[in-house]
C-alpha cells in the first residue's frame, strides 16, 4: 500500500476512483489496472489508497488511485478525510485531473448525492454506472444518456464484476482527459437561496490560499463543504481555525433565526435529484420479495440467525483441521525429504547443522501452516464478498453497544481473526478518536492467523483426535474454544477500558445492508493469493532472519571442554562394543548439554523462574523469547530447539512427535495437555508481534499506546496462563 | 405522530423530524433521510436492537435507541 505523493509537479496524470462504499470501486480498479487490491462486500473495506497504472489509447499511462468509499464529502471518519483530501485535492494533495465516480445503479438516488458534490468542485468527472447487470432484478430502469444530459458529465453503464462496458469506459476517460470541459457541466446544478448564498460567500472568504480556490466554482464548493463538515468535534486537522470559527458563527446565526443550515444544504441536492429523477429513472412495480429478503428472514432472525452464525464458525474451524490435514502432512514430508537430501550432500558439521536446522527446518515448520492460512483467508474473503459480514455486524450490534464499542468495531475485530495489522487500519472507518483507540487496543487480542500455527501444533500434538459425546470433534472444539476465549477477553477488556481510560459514548451506528451477492471467485482467489504470498515472504525473510538469530543464540558459545568429555566417552563406549542405542543416547545427552550451555539456553534458563509457575520449562522459554518478534517464530524456534536437543533421526517425524516425546529430567512429559492449554492461553493474550506494535505507533502517532498495549497484554497473558495452570493442578488435571 | 421504533415491520411512514446529535442528523440526511421523506420499516431485530429501513430504494440500519429520536407519521396502505 502506498499513500498519495504530495505534489502535482512533474507527475503523471492522475485519476481518482471514488464513490459510495461498496459500489465496486476496487473490483473496477482491479479490472482496469490488473492489480489485485482487496475486494469486499462490506462498506468500507478499502482504507488506504492503492495506486495502479491504467493504459489509455491516447493519454497513455495514467495513474489510477483507489480511494476509500464515502457517502458524501462531509468528512467525519479518518478514512473519509483521506477520501476527501484525494477527491478535492486539499493540501498536501493536489486535485486529481479527473474523478472516475463509481455509482451503484441499483441505489442511484443516494449515490447521486455524492456525485452532485463531486461535480460541484469543478473537477472533471466521468461516471461509471456499475452493477448494470443487477438492474432487472431490482426492478429499475435507467436512461444513461438522459442522466449524462442532466448532470453534464459522461455516464458509462458498466458491470465491473463481469468486465462489461470497460472499453467504452476507457474511451470516455480518454476523451474527458483530452477535453476536460466535456466532463464538467456549464453551470452549477444546484442553486441556493439568497440567504444561503450569503453564508457561502462568508465561508468562501475564509478559505485558505493553498486550497487552490482561484476557480469560483471550486471556491463555492469548498465553502459549502466547510459549512457542512466543520464543527467543534470534527477531526479535520487541515482546516484552519479562522475557517472553523466563521463556519461556527454562521451556523449559530442561522439557528438563531430558525434556519438549519445543514438541512438546507442537503435538501437542496436531494430536491435537485427528486426533481430530475423522472427524466432518467423508472421504477417498475415492486418485484416479489427478493432473494436477499428471503435469506435475511433466516440469517437475521434473533434465534436462527445466531445459530447459523455459530454453526458457520464451527464448520470453518473444524475444516481448518480436517481439510488442511492431508496438505500439511504432504508439506511436512516434502520438507523432511528435502532436508535429508541437502544435509546428506553437505559435510557433517556446523554448516550442515545450520542449513538443516536453521534454514530448512526453521522455515519449513512455518510453511507447513500455509494450507490453514489459505483456508482462513478464503473463508473471510467469502464472508466479506457475499455480504454476510455486514449481517454479522447487524447481529452483533446489541452486544457491541452493551460493551461500549462502536457497531463498526465488529468488522475490524473480525478481520483481526486474519491479521491485526489490516484490522487496525480498518478502525479508520470509525468517526471518533475514542472508538478508534478502544478498538485498536483490543483487536490484537483477537486470534490472528499467526497464532494458528501455534495452536494447530499444540492441539494436534497434545489432544488426540477423538469425539465428545461420539460426534463433537475435540480438536475442532478446542480451536473454536480458543477463538471464543480470545473474543470474550477482547470484549471484556474493551468494556473495562471503555469505562475507565476512554469514557464517553460512541457514535450512533448507521450501517448499509448490501444485498447478498454471489462472491466473485476471481477476486477472492486473488486476495487469498496476495495474503498467502505475504505469509510466504514473511516466512522467507522475517521469520528466516529470526530463526537464524535464534539458531545462533542456541548454537554458541560452544562448550569445548564438554564436547571433549563427550568425545572421550563416545570412544570409550565404542571400544566397549556399545549398542547403537547407547550411542544414540549419548548423542542426545551431548546435544542437550550443548543447548544448555548456549547463550539462548542461558537466556531461557534465566527467565525460567518467571515462567515456571505457568508450567513452562526453559526450552519453551526460548521459544517465547523468539515469539516476541512474531508468533510464528515460536514454532520455528521450537523446531530448532528440538532439532538440536532431541534425537538425531533421519526419519524426521515432525515437530508434533518431538513435542509428544519431550520429557523432563525425571522422565515426566514436558507437555501435558494442561501445559499446552496454558501455553495457548499465553499466546492468545500476549501481543507478540512487532508489526502490530509498529502500526499502532503509526496510527496513534506516539509510543505511549503501543507500550501500553504491549504491557497490558503481557501482564494479562501471564496472569491467565498462571490461573489456568495452577488452577488445573489444583483440580488434579496435571 | 409516533417514533420510528414503535412502527411495526412492513409499515410505511413519512419522516417528520430527526433529533439527536448534529453529526448523526447530518449523516442520516445525507443518506437521503430528510424530514418529509417516505420510508418503510423492513425489519426489527429485537434481540439485535437494530431496525432496518428502506429509504429511496436503499437499505439502512439504525439502532433502536436512535430510532426513538426519529418522529414519523404512518402512511396509509
Ligand atoms: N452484480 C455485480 N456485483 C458487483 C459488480 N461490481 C462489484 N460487485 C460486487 O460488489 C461488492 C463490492 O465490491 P468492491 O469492489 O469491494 O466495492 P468497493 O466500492 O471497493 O467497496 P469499499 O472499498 O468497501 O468502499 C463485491 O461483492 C463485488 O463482487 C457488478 O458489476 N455486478
Ligand atoms: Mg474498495
Amino acid at each position: 500500500m502506498s499513500t498519495l505523493p504530495p505534489t502535482r509537479a512533474g507527475r503523471r496524470t492522475r485519476i481518482a476512483l471514488a464513490g459510495n462504499p461498496n459500489t465496486g470501486k476496487t473490483t473496477l480498479f482491479n479490472r482496469l489496472t490488473g492489480l489485485s487490491a482487496k475486494v469486499g462486500n462490506y462498506p468500507g473495506v478499502t482504507v488506504e489508497s492503492e495506486i495502479g497504472t491504467l493504459r489509455l489509447a491516447s493519454a497513455g499511462e495514467v495513474e489510477l488511485a483507489d480511494v476509500p468509499g464515502t457517502y458524501s464529502l462531509s468528512a467525519r471518519s479518518a478514512e473519509e478525510v483521506l477520501a476527501i483530501a484525494a477527491i478535492c485535492g486539499l493540501p498536501p494533495l493536489a486535485p486529481p485531473d479527473l474523478v472516475l465516480l463509481v455509482v451503484d445503479a441499483t441505489a442511484l438516488t443516494r449515490n447521486l448525492y455524492l456525485a452532485l458534490q463531486v461535480i460541484e468542485t469543478g473537477t472533471p468527472v466521468v461516471i461509471a454506472l456499475n452493477m448494470w447487470d443487477m438492474l432487472a432484478s431490482v426492478g429499475v430502469e435507467i436512461d444513461a444518456a438522459a442522466l449524462a444530459r442532466e448532470l453534464g458529465v459522461p455516464v458509462v453503464p458498466i458491470s465491473a464484476q463481469h468486465g462489461q462496458g470497460l472499453d467504452e469506459l476507457r474511451l470516455a476517460l480518454d476523451r474527458a482527459l483530452a477535453e476536460p470541459a466535456s466532463a464538467r457541466p456549464d453551470q452549477r446544478l444546484v442553486s441556493e437561496s439568497p440567504l444561503l448564498r450569503e453564508d457561502i460567500a462568508s465561508a468562501a472568504a475564509a478559505l485558505p490560499e493553498d486550497w487552490r480556490v482561484e476557480d469560483p466554482r471550486r471556491r463555492d464548493a469548498l465553502a459549502l463543504w466547510a459549512l457542512l463538515s466543520l464543527d467543534e468535534h470534527d477531526e479535520l486537522a487541515s482546516a484552519p481555525k479562522e475557517l472553523r470559527d466563521v463556519v461556527l458563527a454562521r451556523r449559530r446565526a442561522a439557528a438563531d433565526v430558525g434556519r438549519e443550515l445543514d438541512a438546507e444544504i442537503i435538501r437542496g441536492r436531494y430536491e435537485w435529484i427528486d426533481a430530475h429523477a423522472p427524466r432518467f429513472l423508472r421504477t417498475r412495480a415492486q418485484v416479489a420479495t427478493s432473494r436477499t429478503d428471503q435469506l435475511d428472514r433466516v440469517l437475521l432472525h434473533p434465534v436462527f440467525g445466531f445459530a447459523a452464525f455459530l454453526l458457520a464458525m464451527g464448520l470453518v474451524f473444524q475444516s481448518l483441521f480436517s481439510w488442511a490435514d492431508p496438505a500439511i502432512g504432504a508439506i511436512e514430508n516434502a520438507i523432511g525429504w528435502f532436508k535429508a537430501l541437502v544435509v546428506a550432500s553437505l559435510p557433517e558439521g556446523l554448516i550442515a547443522d545450520f542449513v538443516g536446522d536453521a534454514l530448512i527446518e526453521g522455515v519449513g515448520s512455518v510453511v507447513v501452516f500455509l494450507p490453514q492460512i489459505v483456508l482462513l483467508f478464503l473463508f473471510i474473503g467469502l464472508m466479506e464478498d457475499s455480504g454476510y459480514m455486514a449481517r454479522v455486524a447487524f447481529l452483533m450490534d446489541r452486544l457491541m453497544k452493551a460493551i461500549g464499542l462502536h457497531g463498526r468495531a465488529f468488522v475490524p475485530m473480525m478481520s483481526g481473526f486474519a491479521c491485526a495489522v489490516p484490522a487496525i487500519l480498518a478502525t479508520r472507518t470509525m468517526e471518533r478518536q475514542r472508538d478508534r483507540m478502544l478498538t485498536m487496543l483490543v483487536v490484537p487480542l483477537m486470534t490472528c492467523s499467526a497464532r494458528l500455527p501455534v495452536y494447530a501444533l499444540l492441539i494436534a500434538a497434545l489432544f488426540p483426535p477423538s469425539e465428545l459425546f461420539g460426534f463433537v470433534p475435540v480438536q475442532g472444539l478446542l480451536m473454536v474454544g480458543m477463538y471464543l476465549f480470545s473474543t470474550l477477553v477482547a470484549l471484556a477488556v474493551a468494556a473495562v477500558l471503555g469505562r475507565t481510560l476512554f469514557k464517553g459514548s460512541s457514535m450512533p451506528l448507521l450501517l448499509e445492508m448490501p444485498p447478498y451477492r454471489r462472491p466473485d471467485l476471481r477476486s477472492v482467489a486473488a486476495m487469498v493469493w496476495r495474503k498467502s504470498r505475504v505469509f510466504l515472504t514473511e516466512a522467507g525473510t522475517v521469520i528466516l532472519a529470526c530463526t537464524v538469530v535464534m539458531w545462533g543464540l542456541l548454537s554458541f558459545p560452544r562448550d569445548a571442554q564438554g564436547e571433549a568429555r563427550f568425545d572421550a566417552r563416545a570412544s570409550e563406549l565404542a571400544q566397549a562394543g556399545a549398542s547403537d542405542e547407547q550411542l544414540a543416547e549419548l548423542e542426545n545427552e551431548r546435544a542437550a548439554a550443548a543447548l544448555r550451555h548456549s547463550l539462548g539456553g542461558r537466556l531461557g534458563r534465566g527467565i525460567e523462574p518467571a515462567i515456571e509457575p505457568l508450567g513452562f520449562d526453559w526450552k519453551i522459554g526460548i521459544g517465547l523469547l523468539g515469539a516476541f518478534a512474531a508468533r510464528e517464530v515460536f514454532v520455528s524456534t521450537m523446531g530448532v530447539v528440538y532439532g538440536m536437543g532431541g534425537e538425531v533421526d533421519d526419519q524426521t517425524t515432525g515437530l508434533r512427535q518431538r513435542i509428544q516425546q519431550e520429557s523432563r529430567d525425571d522422565g515426566a512429559p514436558v507437555y501435558t495437555p494442561l501445559v499446552g492449554l496454558a501455553l495457548m492461553v499465553f499466546f492468545a493474550l500476549a501481543c507478540q508481534c512487532m508489526s502490530t506494535i509498529a502500526v499502532v505507533k503509526r496510527e496513534t502517532r506516539g509510543w505511549r499506546w503501543p507500550v501500553f498495549l504491549f504491557v497490558y497484554t503481557g501482564a494479562l497473558a501471564w496472569l491467565c496462563a498462571f490461573a489456568v495452570y495452577q488452577g488445573g493442578l489444583a483440580l488434579g488435571l496435571g | 405522530m409516533t417514533s420510528l421504533d414503535l412502527l411495526s415491520p412492513g409499515t410505511r411512514a413519512r419522516l417528520v423530524s430527526i433529533g439527536g446529535e448534529r453529526a448523526f442528523r447530518c449523516r442520516l440526511m445525507e443518506l437521503g433521510l430528510l424530514p418529509g421523506t417516505a420510508l418503510r420499516l423492513v425489519r426489527k431485530a429485537d434481540l439485535g436492537g437494530v431496525l432496518e429501513l428502506e429509504v429511496r430504494g436503499c437499505r439502512l440500519t439504525v439502532r433502536h435507541l436512535e430510532a426513538r429520536s426519529l418522529a414519523v407519521v404512518p402512511l396509509e396502505g
